[in-house]
């Protein structure tokens, strides 16, 4: 009834090929966006952003950037740990070699340093495949790990190897560091999601990301109709390897403030981003959403009801969590393999036939 | 999908009601690779806790919440357990990890919340004119590290130079606090360091041991928690390593990680800032009032036991500092600022803990502005594995404050340095 294309004309092709052509779902979006934009920054409090929102929106960041290179272009990694502690530990030097540079451009140059290092590892892609390449991508994960704990010189020589995020401020408000407000630290995680997030969708929807889904249909194929492998396969590990990295900044410096590479980036990290683009849908936007989403709220909801509300034993609570987190796993992929994002679109198909399905 | 998340905020909205009590968070692990370590430390804390309040009325007439939150040892979790008992009026937090230390240093110091870290956490915030709101006392890792080497210059009639000594750490920032003063100390007392890293979760040390079993060095030292330190224990036995020259630091000395070795373990030696066994008169207070009542936590299989003597100590400190807030400020509802000036203040004597029924269970401390680390000595225990008790192996041994004052003093100035932090105390 509301959900149709019918009525809904378009006259130019701008409006034509837009991401949202129903006007129910631009409506939609408009109104998350000035939700996510005009109300939470007034209602956010410490909790909210440190245990749910900033956690949030930098995982989102972690499943896109994932996303484009396993949803979008097929190459599997188990190495985004890895990369995001590239990011973590680039702007760590960054922020404390040059302390007048705005955050926001140390951020955009870590994830250009991950980027570098993403097509380093990405290269042997260009002749491996598959499985062994999910472990050409592990040896990045454990080597890149293994290098921030054995140099001293990516943890400034400091005497535990922890890195610590000192006070930056943008525009005279601090958004690394503990003085942060928590509509701070939101406001420049959600700006910066928000702003990759666009990107993504149109260099998924263009030339580039159809060269990458081209080479994720079949990579003979694509390179007989005159796809080049080589460029591709490298672009996408550049640019999801700069998402990831941004995610590793913002993780260390807005998110932790201080961090140790093998508890906060270790092969866990990997496994958990990977997951939830499993869980929201490979190659989707809306999944790697969904994804953190999932992965992020369900333990802090359950958490909240079962200690919080029902007033259970921490311990009990901490492994029926597991226990609950890995089923509904386990039964999402049974009822839907392509993700909540397939859940979602079919959500829609059935709307824009209601009410009259026949 | 906001849409679902407005849903999930209505549902997580009703949080518990802020009450007037003393609010003394226990950011406990009961999971992981770490629990078995965690539930004691976590069940002598509690039940310290409930004695308070089922004996005396809490303190100073105000009960005690201690409201407990799963970290899993996990920093992630930390900052949700932070956050969440942070609102409810945290008087101090004690996350019994360096990592989660690390992070909450910045928080409590903007926030004004006591972090009190005995015997773990950031070594340098000893220095209470950078470290306002951090305590470390009685002893910390440099500490520790100073200590094994002062019991092994006992051992060797003083002298240490050409002998080898290994350190086997959790390659973390915990494992690696005392690398820094075994290098010092190593070029001052001539004695050969070797660093030998195990990553987390540490269930596999094969090939550490067997570096351990070419290098022979003469003596093992190790800074392991959770499952790392039954592991190593394990693997030192299996390559017959002598046991007698195998010291742990204290989170390396609890009855969870020898007893899995057997006999084998029997000679293993780790040092302690506190007493242990179940022979104190506090446990005559607990059993009547605590276990007997059914008040205990956890399986009430743990009193008595090297790590919930140290739960047990970190909740008396605590409860010494709030009581010392208390006559401080005049009234018994005070608040984090007023407890900060309870463990700044604090005067622990051994008369104390005789009236606490804890006599000799400790050193005695006496903080001051710029004190924040306490006397920093320890003593050395080793076990013994047919009685499966914990014997003392030396008297209080005081750590070498000439190498680690200027190595404290270096540390927290970085820390200043960083954070435009102007000293105070003077």
């Amino acid at each position: 009834m509301f959900y149709r294309e019918a009525g809904d004309f378009k006259t130019s092709y701008a409006d034509d090929s837009q991401t949202f052509p129903i006007r129910f779902d631009r409506l939609r979006y408009y109104a998350v966006m000035a939700v996510a934009f005009g109300v939470i920054p007034f209602f956010i409090n410490d909790y909210w952003a440190n245990a749910v929102f900033v956690p949030f929106l930098i995982y989102a960041i972690a499943a896109l950037g994932l996303n484009i290179l396993t949803g979008y272009c097929g190459q599997v990694s188990l190495g985004t740990g890895g990369f995001m502690a590239v990011g973590a530990y680039a702007v760590y030097k960054l922020m404390t070699a040059f302390p007048d540079v705005s955050i926001l451009i140390h951020v955009l140059l870590a994830g250009g340093i991950t980027a570098m290092v993403g097509v380093l590892f990405g290269l042997p892609s260009l002749r491996i495949k598959g499985f062994y390449l999910a472990v050409a991508t592990l040896a990045a994960q454990f080597f890149l790990v293994w290098l921030f704990n054995k140099v001293p010189w990516f943890y400034n020589y400091s005497a535990s190897g922890q890195i610590s995020a000192p006070e930056r401020t943008i525009l005279g408000q601090a958004v690394t560091g503990a003085n942060t407000t928590a509509p701070a630290k939101y406001l420049f995680c959600l700006i910066i999601l928000v702003a990759l997030a666009w990107l993504a969708r149109n260099l998924t929807r263009g030339t580039v990301g159809r060269k990458w889904m081209a080479i994720r249909d079949m990579d003979i194929a694509a390179e007989i109709i005159g796809v080049n492998p080589l460029t591709t396969k490298l672009s996408a590990f550049a640019i999801s390897s700069f998402y990831i990295g941004v995610a590793g900044a913002l993780f260390f410096a807005v998110y932790l403030g201080a961090a140790e590479v093998g508890e906060a980036f270790g092969i866990q990290k990997s496994f958990l981003i990977l997951f939830m683009i499993i869980i929201g849908g490979l190659g989707s936007i809306f999944g790697s959403f969904a994804g953190a989403a999932f992965m992020v709220l369900m333990p802090v909801l359950l958490k909240n009801l079962l200690v919080g509300q029902l007033g259970w034993a921490t311990d009990l609570a901490a492994h029926l969590e597991l226990m609950i987190v890995g089923a509904l796993i386990v039964i999402f992929l049974i009822a839907e393999p392509h993700g909540m994002a397939q859940l979602w679109r079919l959500a829609k198909e059935k709307l824009r036939l209601w009410p009259f399905p026949h | 999908m906001k849409k679902t998340m407005t849903a999930i905020a209505l549902a997580m909205a009703v949080a518990t009601p802020a009450m007037a009590d003393l609010v003394v968070p226990n950011l406990s692990y009961r999971t992981g690779p770490y629990a078995p370590n965690g539930i004691p430390y976590a069940d002598g804390f509690n039940d310290y806790f409930t004695l308070l309040n089922e004996r005396d009325g809490g303190i100073g007439g105000e009960l005690v919440r201690v409201p407990e939150c799963e970290t899993a040892y996990n920093t992630e979790k930390g900052v949700e357990c932070y956050e969440s008992t942070k609102g409810d009026g945290a008087l101090v937090f004690n996350p019994l990890s360096t990592g989660i230390t690390y992070q909450l240093i910045p928080k409590v110091t903007a926030d004004g919340i006591t972090l009190y870290t005995p015997g773990y956490g950031r070594t340098s915030a000893a220095n209470g004119k950078i470290f306002e709101w951090v305590f470390n006392y009685p002893a910390n890792y440099w500490d520790g590290a100073s200590v094994a080497v002062k019991h092994l210059l006992d051992e060797n009639g003083g002298d240490l130079s050409g002998k080898k000594i290994a350190l086997v750490y959790h390659n973390s920032a915990y494992g690696k606090e005392p690398i820094r003063t075994l290098q010092e100390l190593s070029a001052k007392h001539g004695f050969e360091l070797v660093e030998i890293p195990v990553d987390h979760p540490g269930q596999e040390q094969k090939s550490q041991w067997l570096q351990i079993r070419r290098d022979k060095p003469d003596y093992v030292l190790m800074w392991g928690w959770g499952v790392m330190n039954a592991v190593a224990i394990q693997e030192a036995v299996n390559i017959r390593y002598p046991m007698d020259h195998f010291i742990g630091v204290w989170w390396s000395g609890s009855e969870n990680d020898v007893i899995p070795a057997g006999e084998g373990a029997n000679g293993y030696k780790a040092i302690g800032f506190h007493g242990t066994g179940a022979d104190y008169p506090v446990y005559g207070d607990l059993k009547q009032y605590v276990y007997d009542a059914g008040k205990a936590a956890g399986d009430g299989s743990n009193p008595g036991n090297v790590l919930y003597s140290r739960g047990m100590y970190a909740a008396m400190i605590i409860s010494e500092a709030i009581r010392k807030g208390q006559e401080i400020a005049g009234h018994s509802a005070v608040n984090a600022a007023e407890v900060r000036e309870g463990f700044e203040n604090l005067n622990l004597t051994q008369e104390r803990l005789t009236e606490l029924g804890l006599p000799g269970f400790a050193q005695p401390i006496e903080a001051t502005c710029a004190d924040h680390g306490g006397p920093g000595s320890a003593m050395i225990f080793q076990w013994d594995a047919a009685a499966s008790t914990w014997n003392q192996a030396s008297d209080w041994i005081t750590a070498d404050s000439e190498v680690l004052d200027p190595l404290i003093a270096e540390d927290s100035a970085a820390f200043a340095a960083e954070n435009n932090i102007a000293e105070r105390c003077n």
